[in-house]
This record gives C-alpha cells, sequence and structure tokens, in this order.
C-alpha cells in the first residue's frame, strides 16, 4: 500500500495518489516531464513535501534510509560501487537469478562486463532483496528483449501477488495495458488519470 | 648569536646572476617565459623585503593586538586559496566557512599549545615566535584542506549513481560516502606523510637549512625541526578531518540525502 497526499518538488505536484496492496498503476508521459523526478521524491531522494506512507508506516516518522528499504525505487539507469556483482547483495546466495533469465554464475561477474539488460535485471533483484512495500519502476525493461520483460512482468506479477504495490513508469502501452489496471498520464508537473494505457 | 655571517645586499644580488642568465637564456632562446620569470622574481624580492619591514616593525611594537591582526590576515587569505584551489565548490557561505573554519580551528588549537607549552616565549604570543609558526603550520594544512577537498567534490560529483543506488538499498549517507571520505582524507594527509618519509634523506627542510646556516648548532636545528614537523603532521591531520566531514554533512542532509546541488563548479 501507497498513500501520496500533496507531494512537492520544484515545479512538479501537488500530486495525490494512492494504491492499493498488490495494485500496479502505469504512468507514461512525455520525456522531459519529470517523472523521475516525482519518482525521486516519493523514495525521497530529494528534498519534497507532502505526507506519504505504507503500511509500514509515516514516511516523516522514519529515517530516510528505513523508507527507502520500504519504498523501492529502480532508477533507468542503475549505480553500482564494487566491481564484482555479488558485492552489491546482502545475500548473493540467495538471489533468484534464473528466473529473471541469468545463469547463476552470474554473481561472479564484473560489474564492468555487464550489458545495460544485465544491469537492470540484476539491479532489481538486489531491490527485492530488502522485501519492500512499494516498487517505484522507471521504464525496467527498456533495455531488455522481448524474451526477458516477459520474465521480468512475470517476476512482478510474483511480487504483486505477494503484496507489493507497483507503481510502473513506461513508454509501452502494450506493457501498461497488460500489467495495470489504473493509468496516468504526467504533464506539466500534474498526475491525470486515463481510461487507457 | 651574532656569530652567523651577515649577508649585504651585494652577496644578494650576486646569487641572483643564475637566475639572471636564465632569464637571458630565454629571451635569446624566445621560451616566452622571461617576462613571468621577471615578474615572479621582482613580486619576490617586493613580499620579502615588504615582510622584513613589517615584522621588524611587529618585533618592536611587541603589541598582541596587532600580532593578532596579523595572524586573521594570514588566516582570511588563506581560507580564500583553499577555497580558490577547489574545482567544485560549496555554494554560498559553506565554501569558505568549512575549509576556513577546520583550518583556524586546528591550526588555533596547535599552535596555541605550541606556544603556551612548548616553546614559552615571554610573553607567549610574542610575534617572533608566534607568527613564524602559524605561518608554517597554516601553510601545511591549507594545502591538505584544499587537496581533501577537492577531492572529496569530484568524487562525490563523479560517483553520484553509485552513492543513490547505496541510498536507495537503504545505506545511511556515511557508509554510502565512505569510500570517498577515505579517499579524500588520504589525499590531504599524503603530503604530510611524503614530506616526514622522505626529510633528511632527500630534503633538508628550509626552516632547519636556514637555521644552520645562520649559526645554530645542527642539533638544536634538528629538534626545532621535529617540534614544527609534529605540529604541522597533526594540526594538518585534524584540519583535514574537520574539513572532510564538515563537507560531508554540508552535501547531505537529515534525511539522509546526497545533496550535490549545493555543489558549484568554479568557472575558469
Amino acid at each position: 500500500m501507497l498513500e501520496i497526499k500533496a507531494l512537492t518538488r520544484l515545479h512538479i505536484g501537488p500530486v495525490t495518489l494512492s494504491l492499493a496492496d498488490g495494485e500496479v498503476i502505469a504512468i507514461t508521459g512525455p520525456s522531459g516531464s519529470g517523472k523521475s523526478v516525482l519518482l525521486r521524491a516519493i523514495a525521497d531522494l530529494d528534498p519534497n513535501t507532502g505526507n506519504l506512507r505504507t503500511q509500514s508506516g509515516v514516511r516523516a516518522e522514519m529515517s530516510g534510509p528505513v523508507w527507502r528499504r520500504k519504498v523501492a525505487y529502480l532508477p533507468a539507469e542503475s549505480g553500482w560501487w564494487a566491481d564484482t556483482v555479488a558485492a552489491h547483495f546482502e545475500h548473493p546466495e540467495q538471489a533468484d537469478l534464473t528466473s529473471l533469465g541469468l545463469p547463476p554464475e552470474a554473481m561472479g561477474w564484473e560489474v564492468a562486463r555487464l550489458s545495460s539488460g544485465e544491469r537492470q535485471r540484476l539491479a532489481f533483484l538486489r531491490l527485492l532483496e530488502r522485501a519492500p512495500d512499494v516498487l517505484l519502476l522507471d521504464e525496467p525493461t527498456a533495455p531488455l528483449d522481448a524474451e526477458n520483460t516477459a520474465l521480468f512482468e512475470s517476476r512482478l506479477k510474483r511480487c504483486m501477488a505477494a503484496g507489493t504495490s507497483v507503481l510502473l513508469v513506461t513508454h509501452d502501452p502494450a506493457q501498461s495495458a497488460r500489467m495495470a489496471e489504473r493509468h496516468f498520464v504526467f504533464s506539466e508537473g500534474q498526475l491525470r488519470e486515463t481510461t487507457h494505457g | 648569536m651574532a656569530d652567523y655571517i651577515q649577508l649585504s645586499y651585494l652577496d644578494i644580488a650576486l646569487a641572483s646572476v643564475f637566475l639572471l642568465l636564465n632569464g637571458a637564456l630565454s629571451l635569446w632562446l624566445q621560451l616566452g617565459i622571461s617576462r613571468n620569470l621577471a615578474f615572479a622574481m621582482v613580486r619576490m624580492v617586493a613580499q620579502l623585503l615588504l615582510v622584513g619591514l613589517l615584522l621588524k616593525q611587529l618585533f618592536a611594537m611587541q603589541s598582541p593586538w596587532l600580532t593578532l591582526l596579523v595572524a586573521l590576515f594570514m588566516a582570511s587569505f588563506a581560507a580564500r586559496e583553499i577555497w580558490a584551489r577547489q574545482e567544485r565548490r560549496l555554494k554560498g557561505w559553506r565554501g569558505l566557512a568549512i575549509g576556513g573554519g577546520a583550518m583556524a580551528a586546528s591550526v588555533g588549537v596547535v599552535a596555541l599549545m605550541a606556544l603556551v607549552l612548548i616553546v614559552q616565549p615571554d610573553p607567549w604570543w610574542h610575534p617572533r615566535y608566534a607568527l613564524p609558526l602559524l605561518g608554517m603550520i597554516m601553510g601545511n594544512a591549507m594545502t591538505g584542506i584544499s587537496l581533501a577537498l577537492d577531492t572529496l567534490h569530484t568524487a562525490l560529483s563523479r560517483e553520484q549513481r553509485a552513492i543513490e543506488a547505496q541510498l536507495l538499498l537503504g545505506a545511511n549517507k556515511w557508509q554510502a560516502m565512505r569510500p570517498f571520505i577515505r579517499q579524500a582524507m588520504r589525499a590531504g594527509f599524503m603530503p604530510s606523510i611524503n614530506g616526514m618519509a622522505a626529510i633528511g634523506v632527500v630534503s633538508l627542510p628550509g626552516m632547519m637549512t636556514g637555521q644552520i646556516l645562520s649559526g645554530v648548532d645542527p642539533n638544536e636545528a634538528v629538534k626545532y625541526q621535529l617540534m614544527v614537523m609534529f605540529l604541522i603532521a597533526g594540526a594538518t591531520g585534524m584540519a583535514v578531518t574537520l574539513a572532510t566531514l564538515g563537507a560531508v554533512r554540508a552535501l547531505s542532509d537529515d534525511r539522509d540525502r546526497l545533496r550535490i546541488d549545493r555543489l558549484r563548479k568554479a568557472q575558469k
């Protein structure tokens, strides 16, 4: 569950939105309209105002790090700080690599040699380790081929079945229609619900 | 104490012959550095003569307030120099205050201790002791801080994505920035460590050389040099630590965000 009341950041908002447990909403919008700025603000990565909460509690009553474990943001381009993949995981042996079409030995790979699609899938897996209440996904399947996109979507459906709410930014209308029940357009700093994806 | 060989201005002119020769050579070879060379030389002569006059006056007047004023002038010049040597600086008052504050605090404490407990001149703030000590410690702390802050600010801007990736996984700001804090502090400490390692073998420090040339017993000169080196390294270490931690605080906030927006690139 995620509840956002009057979220503002720079020229964006106020945005008010609520997601039920296991619900997926899809957001589209022109490039540069600030979709990533919105996601960063929800994750509390930039200064912003507004009242937010999940089933774990109210944002204002949690520290930034605790909130970000609950509200997990996957940026369009992931960041890496160590040489090997495994160093980016808390429990590398428990990561479900095969569910996303990655071989078991991927944990030993060097980050510098990863393709953008591999990076994206591994960054998603390392987010899931924290068992977040909410996933904020910024064009997660943009670097993936059709086969891996399908794997990614079915992994996402498992998260939804477990009660995770998902805010999915996507440029793909078909994906939006497949995954989400409610569809939004983000432009000029405002979120508007539309009837179709 | 007057058993050292006094230099006349003719002696000094004689010492400058080789530099003048270099200037002539560069004119002849059209290296284009003769102007810079001449300017730097004139500037050095003027600055040192002036400082000599100023120190002579200060020693004669023995005013605590004037001594303090000169110390403050040195500190503000050093603070401005720290600021100017960073490629990316903190915006606003923090840009000057963090480097300058860290330098003033650590140099102040160390110099005060050296004067009151170690050298113990009478009075303890005697400009003959206070100003040269301050100058040596401050110069080194200044270099250390500017290296540390320049390294930190560059690393944080370049590694923004990697740092934010850790923050997004629930790391706090200290965990996410630790490698870059370490890197910055190492850069700040390096000149002091290298200086201590090479001293006496590769280089005879200028202060000690000066003392020996002016007739001081080498053992005594070594003792003074050791004291100065300890003070320099200690003050630089404290200054680098304070400045780095201060800058990390300024570049993050209480929600453990990375605040790269508080940095600005220097215009060249």
